[in-house]
Formats: structure tokens, sequence, C-alpha cells
């Protein structure tokens, strides 16, 4: 491990459900493991409960009654969060406005009582680190939102954390700079090789980012898995639409096929069902001639966006698709086409509310 | 093109003359009750026997300059024991919900509309000659314990009316405060203490500014609660109304108030400097 990074611990988490005072549960009991040096991301959208669960990893929620937080086997769950040796990163940075941007850098090693010579190096590789030399006797009210964030994550990562955890961090910056934080981010994460934590609402912060992802929703762990596995073979609907851009298909299935108002699709080993949802991503299916095709449907529009376009066909399935189309073919409005997808692009969905 | 740049500069000119307009009620207000008798305050405490160095006296005269240091002293001690108290108990009410906060709230923030005659006449039922604690002494010890016609017994009256105003922007202050701000310091491994120390603390500085100086101010400047306490404390407006209608000396009376306004200003500001550099240099 580099000299840079932390000991990375492995987290355990046994069992941890929330219910606020008032009744309402905010997380279900769920139990996850943590590789050391993972970054694990939590995925979903407000109110799922993810932010719970980092608080409750952090030490600034206490688990129900049963539940249990362990660093490396050792039981964390009654321990305070000044005791973790947790880093952590907020949406709103948290960085203390009374003090230069190499004060907040150093608090977590002067609070340790590391001497000032050994703390102003570990700062400067800290500056170094996330690009922000020039800024050390800056005041926070001078930073741009850029800059704050990566002197947030600076401040965290200083004091060698066991576990960092990262609480939407990008979340308050505008896109492009967003895009750029996040591939820098990601190649530290890597680089460091430290035990991450992340919670986003954003499936292309989690993509990138995760090495695996835990989908969440309504306080429950809807799947865990790597990017790959969560988009081309999700568990449920909720996460099929939730990561991705996703077409529901509805309709019987008998014999291997699936049949839509336009055709029908050959699915790998389906049982019968009377009545099958089905996901297929847009970019999987292909533009052929409709005699060549056994689903059949007429381009109701084709939007131009560069790189691929994205036509919307109807008459296939029960609801209009979305077809991720090659930018090279040429396909108008209003024509019939025939759709192209192979059994391994459907993915047969359990039957859910 | 021409035309229409006249007449832009001619709407222009309606335009700030309809501003001038509208501000001369408030000139005119301004001078009549503020400059005017500002002036004659000015003119009137150098018009004495003593001339200009009338307004030197307050320094130069030992009864006077005593008093000065009294009320000074008397000022800056209920400033702190106010910043002290409305500062624990207002982060405690902000912090934590219980049954009967709202009650408590408003009773200490009651006092706000009392005058400081009614908060010296509380002061004298708590612990005058007649008072609650001399009852309670008198039976238990057998010795009556009578405060409120010293200068402790001002300082409670003057404590009794700062808090509600500074318990409030407290409040106001740390309702604003960035929770995250605190979690980040203990996630960095800060005690409590060391978080109060380190962030609440340093957060509320301009808060604490603010209200104290209020509360510095007023209580230079409170007669009410010191009139009607008053058997043996002398107090800068005490001295200033006896001046003025016992020995209708009016141009000591004129130069001490002026005095007193100067003061209470330059220490003001004083310590909003200081406020500012302690800011910068509490990392």
């Amino acid at each position: 491990m580099s000299g840079i990074a932390g000991h990375g611990a492995a987290v355990h988490i046994e069992n941890c459900g929330k219910t606020f005072p008032d009744g309402t549960q905010a997380l279900a009991p769920a139990s996850l493991d943590i590789v050391s040096g993972e970054t694990l991301v939590l995925l979903g959208p407000s109110g799922c409960g993810k932010t719970t669960m980092l608080r409750i990893i952090a030490g600034l929620e206490t688990p129900d009654a049963g539940g249990r937080v362990l660093f490396d086997r050792t039981d964390m769950t009654a321990v305070p969060i000044e005791q973790r040796h947790v880093g952590m990163v907020f949406q709103s940075y948290a960085l203390f406005p009374n003090m230069t941007v190499a004060e907040n850098i150093g608090y977590g090693l002067k609070i340790r009582g590391v001497d000032k010579a050994a703390r102003a190096a570990r700062v400067a590789e800290m500056v170094a680190l996330t690009n922000i030399g020039g800024l050390e006797n800056r005041r926070i009210d001078q930073l741009s939102g850029g800059q704050r964030q990566r002197v947030a994550l600076a401040r965290a990562v200083a004091v060698r954390p066991r576990v960092l955890l990262l609480d939407e961090p990008l979340t308050a910056l505008d896109a492009s700079l967003r895009d750029r934080l996040r591939s820098e981010l990601n190649s530290l994460l890597r680089s460091l090789g430290i035990t991450a934590i992340y919670v986003t609402h954003d499936q292309a912060e989690a993509m990138e980012l995760g090495d695996r992802i835990v989908v969440m929703r309504k306080g429950a762990i809807a799947q865990i898995g790597t990017p790959r596995e969560i988009y081309f073979a999700p568990q449920n609907r909720f996460v099929a639409e939730f990561v991705g851009a996703a077409n529901i298909v509805e309709g019987p299935v008998s014999g291997g096929r699936l049949t839509l108002p336009g055709g029908w699709l050959a699915l790998n080993d389906a049982a019968d069902n009377a009545a099958a949802v089905a996901m297929i991503r847009p970019e999987t299916i292909g533009i052929v001639a409709e005699a060549d095709a056994f689903l059949r449907g007429m381009v109701e529009s084709v939007a131009f966006i560069g790189d691929r376009q994205r036509l919307v066909v109807t008459g296939a399935a029960n609801k209009p698709l979305t077809v991720d189309a090659p930018n090279t073919i040429n396909v108008r409005a209003g024509e019939r086409v025939g759709l192209s997808v192979t059994p391994q692009a459907v993915r047969v969905l359990p039957k859910e509310d | 093109m021409v035309p229409r740049r006249g007449q832009g500069h001619h709407h222009f000119m309606s335009h700030r003359n309809f501003i001038w307009i509208c501000l001369l009620p408030l000139v005119v207000v301004t001078a009549a009750f503020f400059l005017l008798p500002m002036a004659q305050l000015l003119a009137v405490g150098a018009g004495g026997s003593r001339g200009v160095s009338a307004y030197l006296a307050i320094i130069t005269e030992p009864r006077y300059r005593a008093t000065l240091i009294n009320t000074v002293v008397l000022a800056a001690a209920t400033t702190i024991a106010t910043l002290v108290i409305a500062t624990i108990a207002g982060l405690f009410l902000q912090r934590h919900r219980f049954p009967g906060r709202a009650v408590l709230i408003a009773m200490l923030t009651f006092p706000l509309a009392f005058p400081g005659v009614v908060v010296g006449f509380l002061i004298i039922l708590l612990a005058g000659r007649q008072g609650l604690i001399g009852a309670i002494t008198a039976a238990v010890t057998g010795e009556k314990v009578v405060f409120a016609y010293s200068i402790f017994g001002l300082f409670l009256g003057y404590l009794y009316f700062s808090i509600p105003r500074v318990i409030l922007t407290v409040m106001a202050a740390v309702q604003k405060l960035d929770i995250g701000l605190e979690e980040a310091a203990r996630s960095l491994g800060a005690s409590p203490w060391a978080v109060q120390r380190d962030v609440v603390l340093p957060a509320l500085g301009p808060a604490f500014v603010a209200s104290g100086a209020i509360a510095f101010a007023t209580a230079m400047g409170a007669f009410g609660t010191a009139f009607t306490l008053a058997t043996n404390i002398d107090v800068l407006p005490m001295l200033i109304y006896t001046e003025f209608t016992l020995a209708a000396n009016f141009a000591i009376s004129a130069a001490l108030s002026i005095g007193l306004g100067v003061i209470a200003w330059a220490i003001l500001a004083l310590a909003r400097s200081m406020s500012g550099g302690a800011v910068a240099a509490a990392g």
C-alpha cells in the first residue's frame, strides 16, 4: 500500500436498521460486507436510507437494537465517531470558516497531537495530492466550489482514516466540473487503496466510482452487485429503471418466446408465464429490415445526438420502445422497421407490486 | 438619436428629483430630532464656566472618573456574564426539544417588554429589605441578606434585561450553524469540548460581538433600574441626572452625556476590531 494511504479496514454491517423516535423507519435491518480497499457506492433516490446507512457506519447515528458495525472484526457499534478513525466528506463540505485551507487540512492531525513539523509535511502532501497548491493560506470563503471539494477531501484523507465516507460530495457542483472531479476522485480512490463508502443519487457517478453498488429503495437494499451486474442483470424493475435507460415490456411467455403486439422475442430458458415482465436496454436493440425481423414497429421519432441517434419505436411492444441506434444508419420518422434483439439482451424480471 | 438622448436625460433628472423628494422627510426628521439637539448638546457642554475643558472633566475630576470606571466595569461585567449565560442557554434551547421548551423561551424573553423601573422593582422584591431572599435568610440563619441597593443588585438587574436580547441573537446564530461543521470536527477526532472551542464558539463570534455590543451599550446607558435601586451607587446616567436636575449644572451634564456616548462607542469599536483579529487568529 502506498505511503499516502491509511489502513483500509474491512467493514461489516450486521442487521443495522434505523427507526426514528416518531416511529418512521428510515432503514430496514440490513447487512453488508465491505472488503478492505473497496469503493462501495450506496445509490438510490432521496429518502431511500442511503445517508442513514452512511451515518450509522460513521457513528453519527446508532442502529436500532440488534444492529452491529464492525471494522476489521472489532465491534465499533458503541464507539463514538471521534474514536472511529473515519474520514468524512459532506455535501456542504463543512469546511471550518475560521481556519485557512492548510489549517482545515491539518485540523485532524492537530487534534490527534501530531507535532507541527509532521503536520506541515502531511498537509503539503495532501495539497499536492488534491492539486490545490497555492491555496494553503486562503480563507474558505475565497475558494470556488471545486476547490472547497478538494480541501474537504484533503482534510478527510489527511488523518489516514480506516474508512473514507463520502456523502454526495459532488452534488453541489455544476455539471462539467462534476464530471471532471468525478474522474479525478476515481483515480485518487484507486491510488489510495482506501476503503471508501460513497453515497449518491447519480447513477453515472455510481457506475464510474463503485467497485460494487448497493441500490437502495424505501429503506431497503434492492440489489448489490458490480456496476456491470447492476446494469445488465437487474434483479427487479426498480433497479432496471433507476440505473440507466430501460425498456420494460410485458407479455405472455411460452416455449421460450415472449409474445408482444409487434411480434415476439426469443428468451434464454424462461419458464412459461402468462404475464411476464422483461427489460431491454436501448443500445441492445438493432434496427434491421422489416422482413428480416420477428419483432416490428414504426419509427415515431428520431433524435440525432451525435455519437448515436435515439429512436422511439411504436407498435412493437405495449409501450413505445426507446432504441439507441448507430449514428450511421438512415431511418426516418414514419418508417416501418424490424427490431433485432439477442436472447441475452432480454432480462426477465420478477413480477412485483 | 439626439431627441431620444434628451428624453432619457429628462427621465434621469426627474427620477433623481423624485428620490430627493422622498428623502426629504428623513432629512428633516434627522436634522430636527438628532443633529440639532446634538449640536446644541455640544455647544452647551462647552458653554459652561469650564469652557471646552468640561469635556475632559469626565477623566480629570476624580468623582466623575470613579463613576465612569464604575459604569464601564459594571457594563463589561454584565456583558460578559450575559454572554456566558445566554450562550449556554441558547445552545441548549436551540439543540434540544423537550416539553415546556416554548414556555421557557417565552419566560426568558419576557423581560424584553419591561422598562428599567419594573426590573428595579423586581430586584427589590427579590433582594430588598422586604425581599424574598431577606426573608429566607432571616428565617434560616437569623441574618437578613439584602443586596438590592448594592452594585450587585444593579448587576443582577442589568443581567435580567440583557439576557433576553442576547439569548435571541445567539439562538438565531446557532440555528444557522451548519451541523455538518460539528460532525466534520468530530469525525476528525475532536472531543465535544474541542468541537465547542474550535468550531462552535468561533462560528458564533459575530453574534457575540453584535449582541454583546447591544448588551454593553444598554448597560452603559441604563437609567430606570439604576434610578429605582440607586441609594448608594453612582453610575454615569445617574450622575448626569443629578448634575442636571439637582445641581442644574447644564454644561457638565451635557459634557458627561457626550463623554458617555463617545466612550461607549469607542469601547464597542475596540471590541469589534479585537474580535475580528481573534476570529482570524482562532485557528
